[in-house]
């Protein structure tokens, strides 16, 4: 095991377990979060996305390993100790407290002298753009302006890593949009430490400069968000980011004459142009590509093409998916709204297999 | 449209809107009448009563229990409650009223800290060992207490206790601890946990939690531990006769005695006064808490 605390490091977590029992959650995780990055923890509900970030905030015991904030280990520290300041999904707002009580109450705890919380407060307040609600009850509060009070209440305690667990799902969607924004804004402003957890691929794509893709208490892949949605390690990540979901196809991978091909009922994709991640071996395997790196009608010359008959359309507003049969097995195609074909029509599809990602057929890791 | 109202005349007449209820419908008869009568059997005994302690002896003897009084007298409420005799004292319900005010409050206060800072560190703090122990007090809840009678005799009396007021207290708060844990755990259980974690991440500490976050919050259930264990406390014979000599003991006792002492004429108006005096703390409870307590007991329901 590594031992070493990367000098850049702002959050650093070494073989983290967690056991409930005779249940494991974390299975000896390891990351490390560089200064101001903003990492996003993403991943289906129970794959322990939300338990890794209780551990890092210290509100949940371990069973092995270590966590570093600000290079120091907090791994036996209380909460207010470890310099994180948490953002809940449903805000958590002291009810009987107004807005100010509620942003000073860690300051209070703390000691802090009157004037100092007031020039915190003030600055937060500035920031989030709450003045005006400094008086109110969290109950008079919209569900927008609750938890700009909860970052707020982060914000006010000078922390160097902001955690925040799914903070904009109990948001209706636009408000989710706006907030999404604003908090991509403050991170930029601020330029803290920040972990976020969401299972919104969208949330995770938008805000991310990494994205630790979570899956039964391990780690699938951690990366920038564009090396996620492109370069999938495993069928897993290939299939949990991207909406409408990536197209798979089951076949086989095969060393023929023209290199090596993948072949399934009837077709056969040639991968001269697909980067392979490592020597090829030939056996079954999955191909999977976008719906939207698929060209319907193009007339261009694709290293692949051929015909399909559409079976179901489905406008989507700004695009439309047609569903087509590849190989006997389903295929989606996202074309513009205006060129979208009739379902019954004869269409021609073309990709180019360097967009594709190939996974072996036992464990599903990426070709 | 005029097509289809020419072809289909029903549908413009057809059922729209509001759906008419009538007021004297026979279930709605049926409905009231019942509740109407169950009303009655149920205030009769309350009406007899107050009936009764308001009328002179010579009024009672006519024997028409339901007739309202003809000459509406206090002396009953005030022979009750001042100059009623209960073995050698004479001095009637108010030596109990005190007794049993030095005896309630106490113990409400002191069950209701105790089984409320249990509670919370049983829903918030799962310390280890924390299921056994709840599992131990919930199972204490179902002992009978006159399996305990005897023992507490012996213990309070090794302490030094027994016969005293004090006793009774601990007695008391000991008792009421299973429920109100229970009570007060099911509702701290019931807050949002995230609060929980917000005031950790916060700093604030076991007491500091308690104190400031969940305290505040809880006043619907600390109405109800208190209307329960008032109400539980006053009423108790039980325990009062038992744990505490007759220069102490609390009104319901009292009352006992004034109404079955067996020498001279049985008088009724008294009798009743007195009991309704007893009774008059635990309802007026009820009376001024009314809209909290219903919350309380919808918020501490219980479960799991």
């Amino acid at each position: 095991m590594n031992l070493t605390v990367p000098s850049s490091a702002s959050v650093s977590v070494q073989g983290l377990s967690l056991d409930f029992g005779a249940v494991s959650v974390l299975k000896s995780l390891n990351l490390d979060i560089a200064d101001g990055e903003f990492v996003v923890l993403l991943g289906p509900s129970g794959c322990g996305k939300s338990t890794l970030l209780n551990c890092i905030a210290g509100l949940l015991d371990i069973s092995d390993g270590r966590i570093f904030i600000k290079g120091k280990n907090v791994t036996w520290q209380e909460p207010a100790e470890r310099g994180i300041g948490m953002v809940f999904q449903s805000y958590a707002l002291y009810p009987q407290m107004t807005v100010e009580k509620n942003l000073s109450f860690g300051l209070r705890v703390a000691g802090t002298p009157k004037d100092e919380i007031a020039r915190r407060i003030a600055r937060a307040a500035e920031i989030l753009q709450i003045e005006p609600l400094l008086q109110r009850k969290p109950a008079a509060l919209s569900g927008g302006q609750r938890q700009r009070v909860a970052i707020g209440r982060a914000l006010v305690r000078d922390v160097d890593v902001f955690l925040f667990d799914e903070p904009l799902s109990n948001l209706d969607a636009k408000l989710r949009s706006e907030l999404r924004v604003e908090i991509k804004l403050l991170h930029r402003k601020l330029k803290n430490t920040m972990i976020y957890v969401t299972h919104d691929q969208i949330e995770a794509m938008t805000l991310a400069d990494r994205i630790a893709v979570m899956r039964g208490g391990v780690i699938q892949q951690f990366d920038a968000p564009p090396v996620i949605y492109n370069r999938p390690v495993n069928r897993f990540v290939a299939g949990f980011l991207g909406s409408p979901g990536m197209n798979f196809l089951e076949g086989r991978l095969e060393d023929g004459k023209g290199g090596w091909h993948f072949a399934a009922d009837g077709i056969s994709i040639p991968l001269s142009t697909y980067g392979f991640e490592r020597n090829p071996v030939a056996g079954s395997a999955a191909f999977g590509i976008r719906p939207e790196h698929v060209a319907l009608n193009s007339g261009e010359d694709w290293p692949f093409s051929m015909t399909a008959t559409v079976e179901v359309v489905e406008p989507m507003g700004s695009d439309t998916l047609v569903w087509l049969l590849v190989a006997g097995q389903k295929f989606s195609v996202r074309v513009g709204a205006e060129r979208a074909p009739a379902a019954g029509e004869t269409v021609t599809i073309g990709f180019d297999p360097m967009r594709a990602s190939l996974f072996d057929g036992e464990a599903g890791k990426r070709i | 449209m005029s097509v289809a109202t020419a072809d289909t005349t029903s549908a413009a007449d057809g059922p729209r809107g509001r759906k008419p209820r009538r007021t004297l419908s026979r279930r709605n008869i049926i409905l009231y009448g019942t509740l109407f009568v169950v009303a009655v059997y149920y205030l009769l005994p309350l009406y007899v009563m107050v009936v009764t302690s308001l009328k002179g002896m010579p009024e009672i003897r006519l024997g028409h229990i339901f007739a309202p009084p003809v000459e509406i007298t206090f002396q009953p409420w005030v022979k009750a409650w001042a100059e009623a005799c209960t073995g050698l004292n004479c001095d009637g319900l108010s030596r109990g009223f005190w007794n049993s005010v030095r005896i309630t409050v106490p113990s409400v206060i002191l069950s209701i800290a105790i089984a409320s800072v249990n509670g919370y560190a049983l829903a918030n703090w799962r310390f280890k060992g924390a299921e056994v122990f709840f599992t131990i007090l919930i199972v204490g809840a179902f002992i009978p207490y006159q399996v305990m009678l005897y023992p507490i005799v012996i213990i309070l009396r090794e302490i030094g206790l027994y016969g005293t007021l004090t006793g009774l207290v601990l007695v008391h708060s000991i008792f009421g601890m299973p429920i109100l844990t229970l009570l007060f755990r099911n509702y701290f259980a019931s807050l949002p946990e995230e609060l929980f974690k917000a005031a950790r991440v916060d700093g604030a500490g076991f007491w500091g939690i308690y104190l400031r976050i969940m305290l505040p919050m809880s006043l619907p259930i600390f109405v109800v531990a208190v209307i329960i264990q008032i109400t539980g406390i006053w009423n108790d014979f039980l325990f009062g006769v038992v744990y505490t000599k007759p220069d102490l003991y609390p009104m319901t006792v009292q009352l006992n005695n004034i109404v079955n002492s067996v020498q001279g004429v049985k008088e009724y108006n008294v009798n009743m006064a007195a009991t309704l005096l007893t009774g008059l703390v635990p309802l007026l409870v009820y009376f001024v808490s009314g809209k909290l307590f219903v919350r309380g007991i919808a918020a501490g329901a219980v479960k799991g």
